[in-house]
């Protein structure tokens, strides 16, 4: 704040109120898309992972569980990796 | 070691919002407290805490090598020449993040874990590898934010991970514990609606905050130097580190630079802040 400032009244472009807004809404629209995953998921995930154990030996990491929206119907992907030794043991 | 160690991650998403400044604060703060400390750098090709932290000519063997196991932990970890019970694991400056292995860094962490008390991850910026491997395995986040709208959405899109893709998120776990840390922030510029306030962005991320850092010319001062700036305790800046870790070990402490100071009727006139 230099001399001038000093007699002119306090600015008037209040930019973070702006900012807030724009954030507010943008943050809100990618929250929303985040949030679209059912909050089954996690479980169905699991549970595979405890039927698929039953006959191979995976870890968590290897079931891979994701669902899609396009345009008016959904795609449930589901990614099993099984083990190579497993495979060329047979 | 009777307690559990615990693991955080300094995050943001944005690049340049003040992790690594952080995470070098951060760390030396809890280790002047007495708690066995260590901070690693997860920044494999772009590593730069050894720099911040003034110790990037003592890096013989790093955290890649660790993992590849061509050199044990001990080889690898530097001890902090400021403060006692710190130790620095630096990144790799040649290989790239894929080195990262998930069962890797899970092996380092279970070791570092017998005897350390806190383990402080310095993540890189983006939402790549290296972030993700830094962010999985913690049980608390330090988001760093700058008051500022890219660096707040980015923050909030970290958030979403972490909340989605840590390990305690897949394994069902109570969540990743998060803390905000506000950097660079001017309290004038907000006071006069030019810069978001400390309540718009708590209004917008909606998660605790940990402590605001006022922008301060002795940060870039620091780094220079190699000093992590909380050991420059008459410093804005160190002290509010300094009030960040003692809030982050359970004191309740009052935020002391989100608001403007009265300037004298001779230093509005003539300027300067």
């Amino acid at each position: 704040m230099g001399l001038f400032d000093y007699f002119r009244p306090p600015s008037s472009s209040k930019s973070a109120a702006l900012a807030k807004e724009r954030l507010q809404i943008i943050v809100a629209h990618e929250r929303g898309d985040r949030r679209n995953s059912p909050d089954y998921l996690p479980t169905l995930k699991k549970e595979l992972l405890e039927v698929v154990r039953k006959y191979v030996p995976i870890d968590q990491s290897q079931i891979k569980v994701h669902l899609d929206r396009e345009g008016g119907y959904e795609i449930l992907e589901l990614n099993i990796t099984l083990p190579e030794e497993r495979l060329s043991s047979r | 070691m009777c307690r559990l160690a615990t693991v955080i991650v300094v995050t943001s998403g944005k690049g340049g919002v003040g992790k690594t400044t952080t995470s070098a604060s951060f760390a030396t703060g809890l280790a002047q407290r007495g708690y066995r400390t260590v901070v690693i750098d997860f920044d494999v090709g772009l590593r730069n805490l050894d720099l911040i932290m003034g110790c990037e000519r003592r890096v013989v063997y790093d955290f890649i090598n660790v993992i590849n196991n061509e050199a044990n932990l001990n080889q690898a970890l530097i001890r902090d020449k400021h403060v006692e019970n710190l130790y620095i694991l630096p990144a790799s400056q040649t290989r790239d993040k894929d080195a990262l292995t998930k069962d890797g860094v899970e092996r380092v962490l279970g070791e570092l874990k017998q005897s350390f008390e806190y383990i402080v991850c310095d993540s890189p910026a983006g939402i790549e590898r290296g972030a993700l491997m830094a962010l999985y395995f913690a049980d608390e986040a330090l988001v760093v934010t700058n008051p500022e709208v890219s660096s707040v959405r980015d923050s909030d899109r970290i958030l979403g991970i972490l909340a989605s893709r840590s390990r305690r998120a897949e394994q069902g776990d109570s969540p990743v514990k998060e803390h905000l840390v506000l950097a660079r922030y001017a309290p004038e510029r907000a006071h006069r609606g030019d810069m978001l306030s400390v309540e718009d962005v708590l209004e917008i991320l909606g998660i605790p905050l940990l402590g605001v850092i006022p922008e301060s010319s002795t940060v870039l001062q620091s780094s220079n130097a190699g000093v992590p700036v909380i050991l420059e305790e008459s410093s804005d800046a160190g002290a509010a580190y300094g009030d960040l870790v003692e809030r982050f070990l359970g004191k309740e402490l009052p935020q002391r630079f989100v608001t403007t100071q009265k300037k004298g009727f001779l230093k509005r006139l003539f300027g300067g802040s």
